[in-house]
């Protein structure tokens, strides 16, 4: 155990994790305004495979992280739009309509990528900022500045989150259709364009999510996401519909997962043990639930449409 | 009103009654008309999709339908691809209808797979007449218990049961992972992440006409009506759906409210569990294999499921066609890729897009049928 105890395996463990939490923390932030608006998305999934692949050929054909970057976003911005009509326009079901997204995303990005790349090309993907003098600090050099810009920019949404849903009028009229939609309506709240446009936000994240995660590993393969979308719900309900509360469920389970990694490599735990120890974050949320009884509920009015009495 | 619109040779009158008529005659296809529809929709965008690749939607589509329904082969295979989602659909119903969300299809297949191949394992010798309905059993027992898990968390602990199966799901993956890296593998030079062939004893007999078609079909079917009865034929069903359409009235009312969602989510994960008992011993390798990743054993049927449970109306019954229409469509998937080089990614695409048209579509279809309805109810009272 002592190799694991050493300042600098610490170090890069937890740098590790902070990477790793980036695709959670962006994707369960906007699937967290989106659920206080009163939808739920379980496709997530289905949308950060989208901009994931948006990323990745966009990278590949322009050679400019960049523009996959951009490309990620816009393919989260569509899917928002088509999730917006589907769930507030034609008051789809929402749990339903989101594993059809989660199916379109699978099969959608798996048919694209056997078509137009086939065989896996790799990219040169996200880089580690290099921030001078910061990154070469000892210690704190490598945990806090060596990221890449979208872990940064990830982070850096916990506080703008908070602040657009408890300090703005945005964010009072995303929390009040969530909660009471007849309510806001009565105050002159439009409900439907209000949840349209945290929905879009929402997926707007997604997609940036999953062209962080192919921009990370700079490759595009089936199922690349493999249920982090799904872990990105989940992480809404652990964080309680609270940035910081999402915060500290993707930390947990970015930390976790990379303490795992850094065990399995240092050869502390071997072979078949390490599959084990990879349960760990899954059941740790559970745990950390169950002890930490939360009277938060969700939003009163989350999957309900909204529609004017007549 | 009432009394003065019978008059035959008031014009208007005669005008609202045959609208009323053609309505009426209408309204009952709305139901159906509207969501297929929908669901033609989604074929065409499918169609522009396979025209971007280069192929001809109607070759794509021709082979796609005899691939899954064209042969008594291809309709055996269809079944036998209908079969885990029918089971998991009834299993969706049972939960949706007591207003659980189970997401935790795949874990609760995986957990009944692992437990079906264990008690094969264990049972070696114990004669097929016995053996077969023992596995099926221990796949309802190991389904039905990790489905029981959220369901208590969920009902004793308030732990969001969509959090709590989907972690459920990565828990049943990497414990899937570990028991096939060693202690339930072929032992050999090379390992590789699969059971030895498991005991013929625990074959799902196939039954006859000389197809792949086995018995696991009768006990989807078998599931499909125990679903039904459960449901809707007894006092524990009536339980749930109460439960499911108001807790708190159900709570005043002296139902055991907790234990609903627990029993739900039980039965629900039974359902599951069969279906990976099936997915093992109907598999042609009869071997319980890992390789590839938990999706490549389950099939997505978790998630696929829980569709052919919505296009069955969450009815355990109507389930099984829905199933047998989404397996058709995976199965004859491989044929289209084969005539029109397009990967059978495709169908996995349009899939999704059915759902969401569908889904889409229904208050179209509540607005039609309100129209009928008032046009009707309107002519009607002449």
């Amino acid at each position: 155990m002592s190799d694991f105890f050493t300042v600098s395996v610490l170090v890069a463990t937890l740098a590790s994790g902070i990477r790793l939490a980036t695709p959670f923390l962006l994707s369960a932030l906007g699937e967290t305004i989106g659920q206080r608006s009163g939808v739920l998305n379980l496709g997530v999934e289905g949308v950060m495979l989208i901009g994931a692949y948006a990323a990745y050929i966009t990278a590949l054909r322009t050679g400019s992280v960049f523009a996959g970057v951009l490309a990620a976003i816009g393919a989260g911005a569509l899917m928002g739009m088509v999730y917006a009509f589907i769930t507030v326009v034609m008051h789809a079901t929402q749990g339903i309509s989101g594993i059809g997204i989660f199916l379109f995303g699978l099969g959608f990005t798996d048919l694209l990528f056997r078509q137009q790349v086939g065989t896996p090309v790799p990219i040169d993907g996200l880089r580690g900022l290099d921030m001078g003098a910061l990154s070469d600090l000892p210690i704190v050099g490598e945990l806090l500045f060596s990221h890449n810009m979208l872990t940064y920019v990830a982070f850096a949404l916990v506080p703008v989150v908070w602040f657009a849903m408890n300090r703005t009028t945005f964010g009072l009229n995303v929390r009040a259709v969530g909660e009471t939609p007849e309510a806001a309506d009565t105050l002159g709240v439009r409900v439907n364009v209000v949840r349209t446009q945290a929905i879009i936000i929402g997926n707007v994240m997604a997609g940036l999510a999953g062209g962080t995660l192919a921009l990370d590993v700079g490759i595009f393969q089936q199922n690349l996401t493999s249920g982090q979308g799904f872990i990105a719900v989940a992480l809404v309900y652990f964080g309680a519909w609270r940035s910081s509360g999402v915060m500290a469920g993707g930390l947990l389970f970015g930390v976790v997962s990379s303490t795992v990694l850094q065990l399995k490599t240092l050869g502390i735990i071997v072979g078949a043990n390490s599959t084990i120890a990879a349960m760990a974050p899954a059941i740790l949320t559970i745990v950390v639930l169950v002890l930490v009884s939360r009277r938060i509920g969700a939003p009163s009015a989350l999957t309900v449409p909204f529609e004017r009495d007549n | 009103m009432a009394l003065t619109a019978p008059q035959a040779d008031d014009a208007d009158a005669s005008d609202d009654l045959a609208v009323s008529r053609l309505a009426r005659l209408m309204r009952p296809f709305v139901g159906v008309a509207v969501p297929a529809t929908a669901a033609i929709a989604a074929l065409l965008v499918g169609a522009v999709m396979l025209l971007s690749f280069g192929a001809n939607p109607l070759v794509a589509y021709g082979e796609l339908i005899t691939g899954a329904f064209g042969s008594a082969d291809n309709l055996a295979d269809t079944a036998v691809r209908a079969m885990p989602l029918a089971l998991v659909g009834v299993g969706i119903c049972i939960a949706f209808r007591t207003d659980v969300i189970n997401i935790g299809g795949e874990g609760q297949i995986i957990l009944g797979a692992i437990a079906a191949t264990v008690t094969s394992m264990a049972f070696d010798d114990v004669p097929r007449a016995l053996l077969v309905p023992m596995v099926i059993v221990a796949g309802a027992i190991g389904g039905g218990f990790w489905g029981a898990i959220p369901g208590a968390l969920k009902a004793y602990a308030g732990v969001n049961e969509i959090l709590s199966t989907i972690m459920m799901n990565l828990v049943a993956f990497h414990l899937l992972s570990f028991l096939l890296q060693d202690l339930l593998i072929e032992p050999g030079e090379i390992k590789i992440q699969q059971t030895r062939r498991l005991s013929p004893n625990a074959d799902l007999p196939l039954l006859p006409g000389g197809t792949r078609l086995h018995i696991g079909v009768l006990v989807a079917i078998l599931v499909a009506v125990l679903g039904y009865l459960l449901l809707f034929r007894s006092a524990l069903g009536m339980r749930l759906r109460a439960v499911g359409h108001n807790p708190d009235a159900s709570q005043y009312a002296g139902m055991a409210v907790r234990k609903s969602v627990t029993q739900a989510l039980a039965f629900s994960g039974a359902c599951c569990g069969i279906a990976g008992a099936v997915l093992v011993f109907g598999s042609e390798s009869h071997r319980l294999i890992g390789e590839g990743g938990a999706a490549a054993f389950t099939q997505n049927a978790g998630f696929n499921g829980i569709v052919a449970a919505l296009f069955g109306a969450l009815h355990p019954i109507f389930t099984v066609p829905a199933s047998f229409l989404f397996g058709g469509m995976l199965t004859g998937g491989s044929d289209m890729q084969r005539a029109t080089q397009v990967p059978a990614a495709l169908v996995v695409a349009l899939n999704g897009v059915v759902v969401v048209f569908v889904v889409g579509s229904l208050r179209l279809r509540d607005w039609l049928r309100t129209w009928a309805g008032e046009v009707s109810s309107y002519g009607g009272r002449a």
